[in-house]
């Protein structure tokens, strides 16, 4: 509060003593329209920029998804209608792409918000050292998708990988991190698992720490549990924020991009050797950056879009369910 | 931050365990990365794996800095996420101002427009934005991945949801009577009030950028990388030395796991408080 202060003091004396000699009338024409339009133009450099490198793009993304237009001459644009579509519709790598993309957000999704949500709880007891918890919880998250991936691949390598040893002094394995199928899917999964879970609790925790103490009191003392208090009062005032958390996990899953990329080595594109783990990003980026079909890219692009969207209407669902349900 | 009266019960030794076992599983990749980075990449193909530091890390991370272009990357990168975190304090901060506190029309309209922009995917922007960069000739230029994340719909909500409460209506309105122009109350009054907010924009921000990948692998080449597009031509095959893979990863990483020592206070609070509101 005390830069407050200051602030206005200091806004106080400076205009009032200069623009003092101006002609009155002139200010206070100047004075209306400041206070009319001033608005518009704070708000305006975000929608400049929004409007050219957000709406733009999006819709001609959708333009471009109805012609045939090569990466080697992007200018030159056929109109085929929804020829792209169909041919998506008709592709067995596109419908892989499509599994493959929700069979990884729930495998990385579901894990890392249960386990976020226990973390939760636990930094939500009173800690010694409660900062360094924190954030040493959350340094995955200041990891890049490309640096944590490229140690995971070192991590799952079939031959000399640590999983495979550790598992190996356990009796179990080695098992093909790679080239598996599920193998490899639960591998992608677990880097993402890794990189936001700590993320996710932290967001869980500072709900749980916006619920009123004397619930928890009160359940106290009628004698209920750690663990029922957790399932009783924690759970039930956090659903929104699960909510929250679910569809922006959501939203990250169906844009899944770099960790099966690189995870994937020299051919990442294809998305493991049988494309098991080729998810709808991979599939846009190999379409038009490989096989230079820009108009196919586009048609996933906006099948995503599409897909989100769905999403999103069935959260909205759900949530008014959860409401009604109240 | 005293604990609250009536606050949950102090952990016991299984919790202090879980957290602890957690957080071993949360720093370990990252202590092996350094592991990896100091040996020599014939000692990374024997069981058992290295659990400890080698003598290599130096030779390995010239030889990243050097032949894997490191050196190049995080100048570029440092210079895009600073560019990038300014615009976005910037730029949403006035923004996130006129939504809090100001009158104008269509104003509920575009703010639902800001907060639904939040979910459409860089994938339904990056075909348009390709053909718009090779039509420029702007191919391997930086203003190609700071253009397009130059303003965040999540930093004009952040700021807005912080202003509405921490920012009181009757000083806007008392410069206002002192006949202070909007520029004024913005610089003296907007400022110095939202300048917590906005320094945690700004490392969320700056962390963003720093590891934005999609557009930038698909915008620029290993000619002029940005830190991620260099790790990806690692992991590609680019250098068939591990050894140098690991330490490049390091070094890639190294900046914001020193940001995160010095600030990871504030920048947990930040998510913390962003969470609540949002």
């Amino acid at each position: 509060m005390t830069a407050t202060t200051t602030a206005v003091e200091g806004a106080e004396a400076g205009p009032a003593g200069r623009d003092r000699d101006r002609p009155a009338a002139w200010r206070s024409r100047l004075y209306r329209w400041d206070l009319r339009y001033s608005p518009y133009a704070f708000v305006a450099p975000f929608f400049a920029f929004f409007a050219a490198f957000g709406l733009f793009p999006l819709l001609y993304t959708g333009w471009a998804s109805l012609h045939r237009v090569e990466l080697t001459a992007p200018d030159r644009m056929v109109w085929v209608g929804a020829h792209n579509y169909l041919r998506l519709l008709d592709n067995d790598f596109f419908w892989n792409a499509l599994r493959n993309t929700v069979t990884i957000g729930v495998l990385s999704t579901v894990p890392q918000l249960l386990m976020a949500l226990g973390l939760a709880h636990l930094l939500h007891y009173r800690l010694r050292a409660a900062t360094f918890w924190r954030v040493a919880l959350l340094t995955p998250y200041a990891t890049s998708v490309a640096a944590a991936t490229l140690v995971f691949v070192l991590l799952y390598g079939r031959d000399y990988g640590l999983v495979n040893w550790a598992l190996g002094t356990l009796g179990v394995g080695p098992v093909d991190w790679q080239n598996g199928t599920w193998s490899s899917r639960c591998a992608v999964s677990s880097i993402v698992i890794w990189r936001w879970t700590g993320y996710n609790a932290l967001i869980y925790l500072a709900a749980m720490q916006a619920v009123p103490d004397e619930l928890y009191e009160s359940a106290a003392l009628d004698g209920a549990s750690r663990g029922r208090q957790f399932l009783h009062i924690t759970v039930p005032a956090l659903r929104p924020t699960i909510l929250f958390t679910v569809v922006v996990s959501t939203i990250g899953a169906t844009q899944l991009f770099g960790e099966p990329l690189l995870f994937g080595g020299a051919g990442g594109q294809k998305g493991g050797a049988s494309h098991q783990f080729q998810t709808l990003g991979l599939y846009l980026y190999e379409q038009g950056w490989f096989y230079y079909h820009l108009g196919r890219a586009s048609a996933v692009a906006w099948s995503m879009f599409l897909l989100l969207l769905l999403v999103a209407a069935v959260n909205v669902l759900i949530a008014r369910r959860l409401r009604k349900d109240r | 931050m005293p604990p609250r009266a009536g606050r949950p019960l102090r952990a016991g030794p299984v919790g202090y365990a879980v957290l602890a076992l957690f957080t071993a599983g949360s720093l370990f990749p990252l202590v092996w990365t350094a592991v990896a980075a100091s040996r020599y990449n014939a000692r990374l193909a024997r069981t058992p794996p290295p659990l400890w530091f080698g003598d290599r890390l130096g030779e390995n991370l010239g030889t990243a800095w050097s032949d894997a272009n490191m050196g190049l990357a995080l100048f570029n990168t440092t210079l895009v996420a600073g560019t990038v975190a300014l615009g976005t304090v910037l730029f949403c901060t006035i923004a996130g101002f006129a939504f809090a506190k100001l009158r104008f029309r269509l104003k509920n309209v575009l703010l639902s427009l800001t907060v639904g922009t939040m979910m459409v995917p860089p994938q339904l922007s990056v075909v348009p934005l390709f053909m718009v960069v090779a039509g420029l000739g702007w191919t391997d230029r930086l203003q190609t991945v700071v253009l397009p994340t130059l303003v965040s719909a999540f930093g004009v909500f952040f700021m807005r949801q912080y202003l509405v409460e921490a920012l009181p209506t009757e000083l806007i309105e008392a410069a206002r009577t002192d006949g202070a122009s909007s520029w004024r109350v913005v610089w003296h009054i907007v400022f110095p009030v939202a300048r917590p907010a906005m320094a945690v924009l700004g490392m969320l921000s700056f962390v963003q950028a720093w590891n934005d990948f999609f557009w930038p692998v698909i915008a620029l080449t290993q000619e002029n990388p940005t830190v991620q597009v260099a790790l990806t031509g690692l992991g590609r095959g680019y250098v068939p030395d591990q050894a140098v893979v690991m330490a490049g990863a390091l070094l890639g990483t190294l900046p914001l796991l020193l940001a995160f020592a010095l600030f990871g206070r504030q920048i947990v609070g930040g998510i913390m408080r962003g969470a609540v509101k949002g």
